[in-house]
């Protein structure tokens, strides 16, 4: 087997990604599916802010504004935003560390299935009967009177591509923990790979509270148990409590890997070492660390009672202080480097003032007095759309950018990146800027249109013109991403010229193996070390010898399948409180999990021991087979 | 080169065949961190418990004290502590190279977990017809059975993972390849254990406390 | 390696794992004792609610210690990482179940 690239057919390529455990393969299946994920909430965005484009528009009814509404939440947090990150984690993490494939190649393609099952089944509720309306929070009080089945689309489908996140956080950990290749200690990592560490450490964490929720959630609207049916002894408090412990950790899970990504792009593009590495390190460590003892600053207005409010509002300023040492340390990256513009480094240049906007709005809101005036306002909504587009948006799109050449050989247009750059920053300023006013104004978030003449006119007016800047700019990228792959022309390993950590030193995209001989890693930023001591390669750090490889395998692809197919089964027993159960739904219930167990089974009694690449093999494509 | 395929005596065979490979190593450490999220999950668990514990809607409904048993209780708990016992008497043989003892040992376990899954089941049932104390009757009844039964979800499955090993190694003798995966079924079962201790003293003790 | 030294380490393995095995059983027969204790405890009517409840929770403890260190060879070599991690989670696990018997309420 080599690698040359050759001309495959449609079908066999479809069923290599189908059964491929290979990182790099993986990372491509999260792109897409993440891409397709955010386009369709980029939509459910677009139709929120047409209806509010006028008072009292009829765009949509109330009834499908909220599901519109909850949908675009859901669908960006949970299925566009991890799963985009989840590609650049898999497509950069292993190649940072020195590793051939990550700790459990299997596993790995098994997250992405469910992760994709869950998508899916979650957004077929449109066409059954209407999606989800209670808010991405899903408040108990109000899910658990939702008419339809929206809120089983959503328990269910967040349920199985939260299992398929838990899974792909482990993989992580154990990746780090245990493939860094010789010499790569904790201190030498590349911040993209700390930042993942601690991100997964958090996904280990605070995804458990967040399954068992929901478990209850939909134990009580489909098996007739009464967690949150107050008139049975339940108590909806324990709903809120759940979502954010999960919650308020998930935008850690979210944002520090863009910090990560930030942290490699200001570097390269400075041409200077990270100013700081290890306080950024300690500042990595102790968001994620705090990140665990400030949800309730989400319930301030529940009435949880002084002292625990301000427990709460001081943990949460406290996490400016390590965010505050972050900006710093990229502040003084650039200051004195040799910078070199280009569409990653403007993004990582436009995210600095724009998160720091979103921070500060947080620290506004982490005063429980102020957040009495500001809950539940457009300035909540302005807040949270400043760090997640200002910092986790931009990052995706930077690290689109930054990494595609790596990922797939070829240079995005540097001309359409400026261009959609400049719709989207501005686009976006104009968007969410303007809705810190209509919050201070007392305009509540989540209504499905206004009065006129109260003074919110003009402000979502103009909102919703930024929103079409925006989506040009998504529009422009799309066809950049067209014309790239059309192109013919191929980069070399280090196309930026300055990469400075290890995946830069691999062709690009790196062969199916990824290192010929493993690394031996002699600092931190390893491949720029490399390269300042003239060498073209990496130092190996073992002879050459056979490579040992993993299988490929369909059965991640039906296990998750059985999970989805169980998924109906369960939304249509007979004890679902909406009344049309059937005793059928039973029986695929059972059927479906039997097809998951099942699979399991013969995936434990079947031994799989990979195979191995012979020297030879190897050698040859090192002499020029190689695709670069 | 083949797992499989490599011989041992007693003397070749790794003081600690779990993590003697590389593929070894990975599912320890990450089978530890599965644990660690379990831990987690459990707690959540736990804490529902506590919040909604004597939670009904009327009077009527039975509550903690009225219902939990001291005998049947301890009996479980002396089940499976003795199973994680017989657990680590079969770790003990694997990393002494004795299949044999090391399959009976698992074995045994199996037949303990099996009685106190038997056991549960009996109290479950008896929950429901004596004292009308269903999944559906109130919330804390909800919460309880939530939290035991996974508990026993999770025995359930792990009888079924160690059965697996047992039948699926039974011709073909320990090596490299499956020592990892008896190790962490072992590791497994114990952390069931841990969590059973704190189900009955949360749960049943301090229940009985009222 | 030659025969003579490796059976001599054999020899001193088995004596180790030997060793190891019988501080597992008392551990086993502690976590009974410990059991028993707490089951009289809660059985025995003279002592307050105040009283008993620490003590169990307190023994529920020392019989997870065991179990981590004995039973499941926490305190072998190459548990550092993953002893981190059991302690976060313990960590988070504590907090939540502190939130939850304090700021819930109705």
């Amino acid at each position: 087997m080599s690698s040359i690239a050759v001309k495959k057919g449609f079908a066999s390529t479809v069923w290599e990604y189908l059964t491929t455990v290979d990182h790099k393969k993986i990372a491509h299946l999260y792109l897409g599916a993440g891409g397709f994920f955010f386009l369709l909430g980029g939509i459910e965005a677009m139709f929120i802010r047409i209806q509010l484009m006028k008072p009292q528009n009829n765009f949509v009814n109330e009834q499908l504004f909220n599901e519109i509404m909850t949908m675009h939440g859901t669908t960006m947090i949970f299925l566009a935003a991890m799963p985009l990150l989840f590609a650049f984690m898999n497509a950069v993490v292993p190649l940072q560390i020195g590793a051939r494939d990550v700790a459990f190649p299997f596993l790995n393609a098994l997250g992405f299935w469910l992760f994709f099952w869950g998508g899916i089944f979650l957004n077929l509720s449109w066409f059954l009967g209407g999606a989800p309306d209670a808010g991405w929070t899903s408040y108990a009080s109000l899910s658990l009177r939702s008419e339809g089945h929206g809120i089983d689309f959503y328990t269910l489908g967040i349920q199985i591509s939260g299992f398929g996140t838990l899974m792909s956080g482990i993989n992580f950990l154990a990746t780090i923990i245990t493939m860094r290749a010789p010499g790569m200690s904790f201190m030498r990592m590349p911040l993209f790979t700390w930042t993942t560490f601690i991100a997964s450490s958090l996904i280990l964490m605070a995804f458990p509270p967040l399954t068992i929720s929901i478990f209850f959630l939909m134990f009580d609207r489909l098996f007739g148990s009464a967690f949150f049916d107050v008139t049975m002894g339940g108590n909806t408090i324990i709903w809120e409590h759940f979502f954010w412990i999960f919650g308020h950790p998930e935008v850690y899970i979210l944002i520090l890997p863009a910090f990560g990504i930030f942290s490699e792009i200001i570097p390269t593009f400075s041409r200077k070492r990270l100013f700081g590495y290890s306080s950024m390190v300690f500042a990595t460590i102790l968001i994620g660390f705090l990140g665990f003892m400030v949800w309730a600053h989400h319930m301030f207005t529940t009435g949880l009672g002084n002292v625990a409010n301000a427990i709460f509002a001081v943990a949460t300023m406290a996490i400016a202080v390590p965010t505050g040492i972050k900006i710093f340390n990229w502040l003084f990256t650039m200051w004195g480097g040799s910078i070199k513009i280009s569409v990653p480094m403007l993004y990582a240049l436009g995210f600095i003032p724009s998160f720091v906007m979103g921070g500060v709005t947080g620290v506004m809101q982490a005063a429980a007095p102020l957040d009495y005036q500001l809950h539940d306002t457009y300035f909540i909504v302005a807040h949270f759309h400043y760090v997640i587009i200002g910092g986790v948006v931009f990052a995706i799109l930077a690290a689109t950018h930054f990494y595609w050449p790596k990922m797939f050989g070829k240079m995005l247009s540097e001309k359409l990146g400026y261009v959609t750059f400049a719709f989207f920053f501005v686009g976006f300023h104009m968007t969410f800027f303007v809705q810190h006013f209509l919050g201070l104004m007392g305009m509540p978030r989540r209504v499905a249109t206004f009065l006129p003449n109260q003074g919110f006119d003009l402000y979502n007016f103009i909102s919703s013109m930024g929103a079409f800047f925006m989506a040009i700019g998504v529009i422009v990228l799309l066809v950049n991403v067209v014309v790239t792959s059309l192109k013919k022309e191929r980069v070399g390993n280090d196309p930026w010229q300055d990469g400075r950590t290890m995946e830069w030193a691999l062709s690009s995209p790196p062969v199916y193996y990824n290192f010929k001989q493993i690394p031996l890693v002699r600092g931190q930023d390893t491949w720029w070390i490399e390269k300042m001591e003239g060498k073209d390669e990496l130092t190996p750090s073992e002879p050459l010898q056979d490579i040992h490889m993993p299988n490929n395998s369909i059965i991640p692809f039906f296990i998750a399948l059985g999970l989805f197919i169980a998924a109906f089964g369960a939304m249509y027993n007979p004890l679902n409180s909406v009344g049309d159960g059937h005793p059928m739904g039973t029986v695929v219930l059972i059927l479906g999990l039997a097809l998951m167990f099942g699979s399991m089974l013969v995936r434990s009694i079947r031994d799989d021991l990979g195979y191995y690449i012979p020297k030879e093999d190897i050698e040859n494509d090192a002499k020029g087979g190689k695709v670069s | 080169m083949n797992l499989l395929d490599q011989k041992f005596t007693p003397q070749t065979w790794p003081e600690h065949p779990e993590t003697a490979t590389h593929e070894g190593k990975n599912k320890f450490i990450g089978f530890w961190l599965f644990l660690a999220g379990e831990t987690v999950l459990f707690a959540s668990l736990f804490a529902t418990y506590l919040a909604l514990k004597d939670s009904v809607p009327n009077s009527e409904h039975a509550l903690a004290a009225d219902i939990y048993s001291l005998e049947l209780v301890f009996i479980m708990t002396a089940i499976l502590l003795t199973s994680s016992l017989t657990s680590v008497y079969a770790i003990y043989h694997m990393r002494n190279y004795n299949f044999k003892q090391m399959q009976l040992w698992f074995f045994i376990t199996v037949l303990l977990g099996a009685s106190f899954l038997a056991l549960e089941i009996y109290e479950f049932n008896h929950y429901v017809h004596h004292y009308n104390f269903t999944f559906s009757s109130s919330a804390f009844s909800s919460a309880y059975y939530t939290l035991v039964g996974t508990h026993g979800a999770h025995v359930c499955f792990g009888l079924g993972w160690i059965l697996a090993l047992i039948f699926r190694n039974q011709k073909r003798g320990l090596n490299l390849y499956n020592a990892p995966k008896y190790y962490v079924a072992s590791l497994y079962w114990h952390f069931i254990d841990v969590v059973w201790v704190f189900i009955f003293t949360v749960v049943y003790l301090m229940g009985i406390l009222g | 390696m030659n025969n003579h030294e490796l059976k001599a380490q054999y020899e001193y393995r088995k004596r180790k794992s030997a060793e190891g095995m019988k501080n597992q059983f008392i551990s086993f027969i502690l976590m009974i004792f410990l059991t028993l204790v707490a089951f009289l405890a809660v059985g025995y009517d003279g002592f307050p609610k105040t009283f008993v409840i620490p003590i169990i929770l307190l023994l529920a403890c020392v019989q997870v210690i065991f179990q981590l260190y004995y039973f499941m060879h926490a305190s072998e070599k190459g548990h550092g990482m993953v002893m981190l991690f059991m302690y976060s989670a313990i960590f988070v696990a504590f907090i939540t179940v502190l939130c939850f018997m304090t700021i819930i309420w109705w």
